[in-house]
């Protein structure tokens, strides 16, 4: 009861104009970066990050969840329309989707991927709502140790099982551990490896990683490779909407998907792209009809989808009660956190309780917005993606130069800039996933430290990770994580 | 002739200082080492706001310039902003710490301290289920086995673990053994105390207000040199650890003005902080006025910064 009281509170805040006004922009904002193929609720707000400095802390939060769950809805769009994945959680969206597209079925796709999202979203949303305040109580009981096995999990699962390659999954990660590591040491003070310039004992700001490798590196890969490419997006025909049979087939996959998704983003598993997999192939498994599956089967888009709005959800568990991010956009909206001097954690709840509460309400009112905006306004959307990409990627480049010299006015950082954008650039031309980068650039140094408090409290004595019954729990649940897949893979 | 000029000379340092203080400056030009947000910027904006209340300054531009403690700041006020009235810098205890542990080229002597502005006293807590009672109990633990008292704070070499450093000195423990697990500041720090997985912890007193207040957290002793009124804590030194600490906040006047533009700023600021308007601001943030005019700070500081120095060289953070 006492989480619906401070539930009731949250959305008489959320329902401010001023508020509803932050969820509005919000959505559309993600929806219209999710709509563009590369661009991402990661790098929107790490270049809108700045503005922490001037609202206040509720209405920046209010925006960038509206972003992250605009993205995912906009996603869906291009993955129908283009058969080009707009967020890597719709890639299996493409799959089905686009075969609906090509028969004519778009509307119907676009119809049930949206309501599904809804559906799905609100799900996570509730469960987020009555979950989250569980996870509190038994957060206190993590000291650094259980910290520490923690984001050794969220580590593996996030690079080794989420990547089609396990080496290069955790070479991302450990390239974004190792600029985490730059700058002054919390522990001893010292410097480390920074080269002696004064501009990096702060570390690496997390906005000129993340606008590198995902702005910077994604226009060198289009400029390079792109170019020429000319996309068909496929007409929104067919009847507006979905059939009685295809409300009929969809209602079980969006339930299913919402079930499938939430638990992996709210376990430090990280990201949205297992669930939305393991949706699809539970979705062909149980149709009625699978030799549909692969020439438009409208359970292959309602289910995944559901999946990927659930996780979303979800991924704001353990971001919002342990301060642990499982997904690049997650770790940026920590460090949002961090730039008001807000520590999320189980203390969150209760010194911040209103930001909290407001920011778990606008997300209920920015799925109603969401589902609004895209029936409807579909044909917007659409025209985004026939804007030349030369002309929208030259001016993402200006943007991204900008926002990463705005930080510090500091030319060391526009050199790591595009430094970092040729690093993606590679990364995306040889398939490495970017995602871990972020994920080991903010947790990598996060989790060093709960090493070495935890080594400092016991003076020095290493047991301590295996001695304390939760956190050998999570260290072995690593470990499974890392050798379970092999196995796996060697049948 | 000689003598009139002498007399007109006389009369001029006799005129200066009501000329100057009758004097607005026209652009007030702060220096923010730090990023938007934090204290100094706090303290810049507040500064802002009263000259332009009280009409000490026409036009305010703050210029921030990040990194490092203000070490990256610091050097760019000595070298860009040398000689430029109507020029400040707002600085304080983190900074002189800071030079010390970065190795910074560029020191405090290498500006011209104008006045101390604010500050806050530090609070040692320990977890509400804890056995110390007093400040005595955590330093007859600390004495018995420094190793088993895990102290949680802000970043090693700041504030809170100097602190620590100097009550382990005046209780006769060595500093290099204090086991200081060291957070991104008091708040990061909290869950780990209320959890119980550290002894004690220091920060500043803002930092655990609220958990202190709630009855979760126990305050054991401020670091203020005598007691704050309204407040039920004894200071370091009641309960005989002879240790005064304030993270003071101050502002400063780059290097090569002009004795009259120097004198202008120092009048200017010792305006703006008698004033009615920035004591309400004080009230407003909940700082501590604890203002020190030029002559006096300069002195301060160099004690201060010798202190520091001291203190981090034993905690090893300087080598």
């Amino acid at each position: 009861m006492e989480t619906l009281a401070a539930l009731g509170a949250g959305f008489a805040l959320a329902l401010d104009p001023v508020n509803l006004l932050w969820a509005l922009g919000g959505v559309t904002i993600g929806t219209a970066i999710g709509v563009l193929p590369g661009l991402g609720p990661a790098l929107t707000i790490a270049l809108l990050l700045p503005i922490t400095y001037k609202v206040g802390a509720t209405a920046a939060f209010i925006l960038f969840a509206g972003i992250y769950y605009g993205a995912m809805f906009g996603g869906s769009t291009t993955s129908i329309l283009l058969n080009t994945p707009g967020e890597s959680a719709t890639i299996v969206t493409a799959l089905e989707g686009h075969r609906m597209a090509r028969q004519g079925r778009a509307a119907a796709a676009l119809a049930t991927a949206a309501v599904g999202s809804f559906v799905a979203g609100t799900i996570g949303i509730v469960l987020l709502t009555f979950l989250a305040p569980v996870v509190v109580e038994l957060a206190l009981a993590f000291g650094p140790a259980e910290y520490f096995a923690l984001m050794v999990l969220a580590f593996v699962t996030v690079s080794a099982v989420l990547g089609r390659s396990l080496a290069k999954g955790l070479a991302s990660l450990f390239f974004g551990i190792g600029l985490g590591l730059i700058g002054v040491d919390l522990q001893t003070g010292q410097p480390r490896f920074t080269f002696g310039l004064p501009e990096l004992l702060d570390g690496i700001n997390v906005v000129v990683v993340a606008v590198g490798l995902f702005a910077v590196g994604e226009t060198l890969y289009l400029a390079l490779h792109g170019a020429g490419r000319t996309a068909t997006v496929l007409p929104v025909g067919g009847r507006l909407g979905m059939t009685g049979e295809d409300w009929r087939r969809s209602w079980k996959p969006w339930l299913r998907g919402a079930a499938i998704g939430f638990p992996f983003g709210a376990l430090p598993a990280g990201g949205a792209e297992i669930p939305t997999f393991l949706s699809y192939a539970v979705e062909k498994r149980l149709c009625r009809k699978p030799e549909e599956f692969g020439h438009g089967a409208i359970e292959g888009v309602a289910g995944p989808e559901a999946a990927n709005n659930a996780s979303t959800a979800g991924v704001l568990v353990p971001m919002l009660t342990l301060g642990l991010p499982t997904s690049a956009t997650a770790a940026i909206m920590l460090s949002a956190f961090q730039s008001y001097g807000l520590n999320p954690g189980p203390l969150l709840f209760q010194n911040q309780p209103e930001l909290v509460w407001t920011l778990i309400a606008s997300l209920y009112i920015g799925n109603v917005m969401l589902l609004v905006l895209n029936l409807p306004l579909i044909g917007i959307w659409v025209r985004i993606l026939q804007i030349p990409p030369p002309w929208l990627y030259g001016g993402i480049l200006v943007f991204a130069t900008i926002g990463a010299y705005g930080i510090s006015h500091s030319v060391v950082d526009l050199v790591l800039l595009y430094a970092i954008g040729a690093v993606g650039y590679a990364m995306r031309r040889f398939d490495y996933p970017s995602a871990p980068v972020i994920i080991g650039l903010i947790l990598g140094p996060l989790a060093e430290q709960e090493m070495r408090r935890a080594l400092t409290i016991s003076q020095g004595d290493p047991t301590v990770f295996v001695t304390q019954p939760l956190a050998a729990a999570l260290l072995a649940l690593a470990a499974l994580a890392l050798i379970v897949p092999a196995l796996f893979r060697r049948r | 002739m000689k003598s009139l000029h002498a007399v007109a000379g006389a009369l001029a340092l006799f005129l200066a200082p009501t000329l100057a203080s009758a004097q607005t400056i026209d652009t007030l030009k702060i220096m923010v080492p730090a990023a938007p947000g934090g204290g100094w910027d706090q303290t810049g904006k507040a500064i802002e706001a009263v000259v332009k209340a009280e009409s000490i300054a026409k036009n305010v531009q703050i210029t921030h310039v990040p990194g490092a403690g203000g070490t990256v700041g610091l050097p760019q006020f000595v070298n860009q902003w040398k000689g430029q009235a109507g020029s400040l810098m707002v600085g304080g205890m983190v900074m002189a710490g800071a030079i010390v542990a970065n190795k910074s080229a560029v020191k405090l002597t290498d500006v011209q301290p104008l006045a101390r502005l604010t500050g806050e006293f530090e609070v040692i807590v320990v977890p509400s289920n804890s056995p110390h009672k007093s400040m005595a109990d955590l330093v007859a633990a600390l004495k018995a086995d420094p190793g088993k008292v895990a102290w949680a704070g802000g970043s090693a070499g700041g504030t809170d673990h100097i602190l620590v450093g100097l009550i382990a000195e005046a209780v006769g423990v060595d500093p290099t053994k204090i086991n200081y697990v060291a957070y991104s500041g008091g708040g990061a720090a909290q869950a780990a105390i209320l959890g119980g997985h550290v002894a004690a912890g220091v920060s500043g007193w803002g930092e655990f207000a609220g958990q202190i207040e709630a009855g979760k957290m126990r305050a054991l002793a401020i670091s203020a040199g005598t007691r704050t009124p309204g407040l039920n804590v004894p200071t370091l030194k009641e309960q005989g650890v002879n240790v005064e600490l304030f993270n003071w906040r101050g502002v400063f006047a780059p290097p090569g003005l002009k004795d009259a533009d120097k004198n202008a700023l120092a009048q200017a600021i010792d305006k703006m902080a008698k004033s009615a308007a920035w004591k309400a601001e004080l009230d407003k943030k909940q700082w501590l006025g604890i203002y020190m005019p030029a002559s006096e700070f300069t002195t301060y500081v160099a004690a201060e910064s010798k202190a520091i120095e001291g203190i981090l060289t034993k905690l090893g953070i300087a080598k």
